[in-house]
């Protein structure tokens, strides 16, 4: 494995310039405003007094030359200061640290059904080809690529909870978020259904899996295409080597034919854009929990943007930038991990 | 070379256009793309006599009084009205060719700047290269919709700022393509001939290149309208657009966000408010998948044929 541990090393070693350039880019952003502007990051509240603003600007160096603010942007962004955010009303970091559990309670079921689901109905799809099993799982994967996130999650709210009013949106009832958020109810990860099995409240777990279904559904339904399609494709590719037809000539079953010879050499292709996926899933999350009242990262982004709060939108940005770029690296791995043809090419 | 031997050469590359043709006429989803946008065309182009403009600027709406309750299809307003009593139907007609125009507009910039910039770095390569690849890197470092958000909050709401927006964040993936397409054509025998015919640089990147290099990336491009129309869309409904009375589809949901489900008894009072809009995203962005889905699978060399 020697060669993996080489090639992990020089994927490390690459991340450094992308992870300055990220910085770069969002302090680029920082830069079209105006000092007084970006001065608003470091008060609570409104500022009564023009003189704290000009203090704040001489302290943290707004008006320094460029080379010099970003030497104490990237000083106070390493020690995790985003500044305040308007919308959330605390700093930025901790509104983030806030909300990071709830969207990854969200995406630690949207990703791996989107996944499984997205490989199970691909494959459907390429050994029925031009059947109407095909003909059906490209529309629907076609139909939700082309559904605006809100709309869907609009009209799921509308239905199961203005209609029939079953699964209700937000990440607890109101009496179970109030006992979940007390002193009695302790917060291990903050993911709900996990604590309250630790703490033995499974009607907390039960009531979040309740309010879970609906934005883990739009999820699936919007990211689930970009699987569907890479997955047929790279399995119809698979069908149609030399080996798949020797493995039939010798008199082994189809079905072991396509599970053990196709699927395996067609799931390569599915790791990398995984990558891709993460992207779609951060940008889903953002309507999705907006619509879902879901107080995670997305709706915190989603309201930062609407009250232009720059401090908050920054932050986000920079935060998931970072995730990404740690993302595509795992993902690499897994890939040269799973295909020595990269580690060793 | 004379104009028998001309055609002569051209055949391989008619038989595959006329190939890829009948593989799309014989493709009922991209004729079933074709006809939706067909239709939208058709709704942009008549605009005017569909949803005749009460002010100087068209697409702003018309609306009456400012009752913030959306109020039901009725025979003045088929559509029924969002907040502020937005008339739905203008704003959906009207909305078509907003729709068109962030497609085209956000595709063409972003063409202009991916095939100029994928072009010189692939043609000249080293440090310019290098450079570009790098910034394309940073921008891929972020999902679009977060970065264009960060983008327009930091230039201020606004349609304008919205497409400015997707433009810094689309023009990546064109210049890649266009680079790498580049660098497959640098190779070729007959840019070394006109090189040594003594063609300027400028000349054989533009006339002797780029022609044999461009047409994937532009239908590329092309096809992705929809899902531009879709970021936008979303981008309007998280109060970034231009405003509650501007003629956008994702406007008009915006609009309506406040009003999703009913009262008590008739929870499903507003439900018009925010899916007539959307239905026309849906299809809109629908008509253009569908072709590009089609299209991505005739062109696909290795399942092209089968």
């Amino acid at each position: 494995m020697g060669g993996l541990r080489s090639y992990i090393l020089r994927r490390l070693l690459l991340m450094i310039p992308v992870l300055i350039g990220v910085s770069l880019l969002i302090f680029a952003v920082t830069q079209m405003f105006t000092p007084e502007q970006r001065a608003a990051a470091f008060i609570r509240g409104e500022p009564k007094n023009p003189n704290v603003v000009k203090q704040i600007i001489k302290k943290y160096h707004l008006d320094a030359p460029v080379y010099v603010q970003y030497y104490y942007w990237l000083t106070r962004l390493l020690h995790g200061d985003l500044g305040i955010s308007r919308s959330a009303h605390i700093p930025v970091t901790q509104a983030i640290l806030q909300a990071a559990p709830a969207t990854i309670e969200l995406v630690m079921f949207a990703i791996p059904i989107t996944i499984l689901l997205g490989i199970y109905l691909g494959v459907l799809s390429a050994v029925h080809r031009d059947t109407i099993i095909d003909h059906l799982t490209r529309v629907w994967a076609i139909i939700g690529w082309s559904l605006p996130t809100f709309w869907l999650a609009l009209l799921l709210i509308a239905l199961f909870y203005g209609y029939l009013g079953w699964l209700p949106p937000g990440r607890l009832d109101p009496q179970i978020e109030l006992f979940a958020t007390s002193s009695s109810f302790v917060k291990y990860t903050g993911i709900y259904w996990i604590d309250g099995l630790l703490n033995g409240h499974p009607e907390v777990t039960l009531n979040s899996f309740k309010h879970l279904i609906l934005p883990v559904i739009t999820l699936v339904i919007i990211s689930i295409a970009l699987i569907i399609r890479v997955m047929r494709s790279s399995m119809l590719e698979a069908l149609n080597k030399g080996y798949i037809v020797l493995a039939r000539a010798k008199g082994l079953p189809l079905k072991i034919v396509i599970n053990k010879h196709a699927r395996r050499n067609a799931l390569i292709p599915v790791v990398t854009v995984s990558g891709v996926l993460a992207a779609g899933m951060l940008c889903g999350v953002v309507i999705t929990e907006t619509c879902f009242n879901y107080m995670g990262l997305g709706y915190f982004a989603a309201h930062a943007a609407m009250q232009l709060d720059i401090p908050g939108v920054l932050g986000f940005a920079l935060f998931v930038g970072i995730v990404f770029v740690i993302a595509n690296l795992i993902v690499d791995v897994m890939y040269a991990y799973i295909d020595p043809r990269i580690r060793l090419g | 070379m004379n104009i028998e031997e001309f055609k002569k050469s051209l055949q391989p590359t008619i038989r595959e256009l006329r190939f890829t043709l009948k593989r799309v006429r014989k493709s009922p989803l991209s004729l079933a793309g074709m006809v939706i946008l067909a239709f939208f065309a058709a709704i942009a182009i008549l605009a005017p006599v569909l949803a005749p403009p009460t002010s100087t600027d068209p697409y702003q709406m018309p609306h009456t009084g400012w009752n913030p309750i959306p109020s039901p299809p009725s025979p003045e307003h088929p559509f029924g009205t969002t907040y502020q009593q937005y008339d739905i139907y203008y704003g959906c007609i009207w909305g078509t060719r907003t729709a068109f125009r962030i497609g085209v507009y956000v595709v063409g910039a972003a063409l202009l700047i991916g095939i100029t910039l994928g072009s010189i770095a692939g043609f000249y390569g080293g440090l310019i290269d290098e450079i570009l690849m790098r910034l394309t890197d940073i921008i891929y470092a972020f999902p679009g919709l977060i970065l264009a958000m960060a983008f327009v909050v930091a230039l201020g709401r606004g349609l304008d700022n919205v497409l400015l927006a997707l433009i810094l964040v689309g023009w990546p993936t064109y210049a890649r393509v266009t680079r790498g397409e580049v660098m497959r054509v640098r190779e070729e025998d007959f840019v070394e001939a006109a090189k040594a015919i003594g063609c300027s640089n400028f000349r054989i990147l533009l006339r002797h290149i780029l022609p044999n290099a461009i047409y994937p990336v532009l239908i590329m491009a092309s096809l992705d309208i929809g899902g531009i129309v879709l970021t936008a869309a979303a981008l309007s409904f998280l109060g970034l657009g231009s405003g509650p009375s501007y003629a956008d589809w994702g406007q008009l949901v915006a609009n309506s966000r406040d009003y999703i489900t009913g009262s008590y008894g008739n929870t499903l009072a507003y439900w018009h408010a925010f899916t007539i809009p959307s239905i026309f995203i849906f299809t809109f962005v629908l008509g253009w998948n569908l072709l590009g889905d089609a299209f991505r699978d005739i062109l696909d060399p290795t399942i092209r044929r089968r």
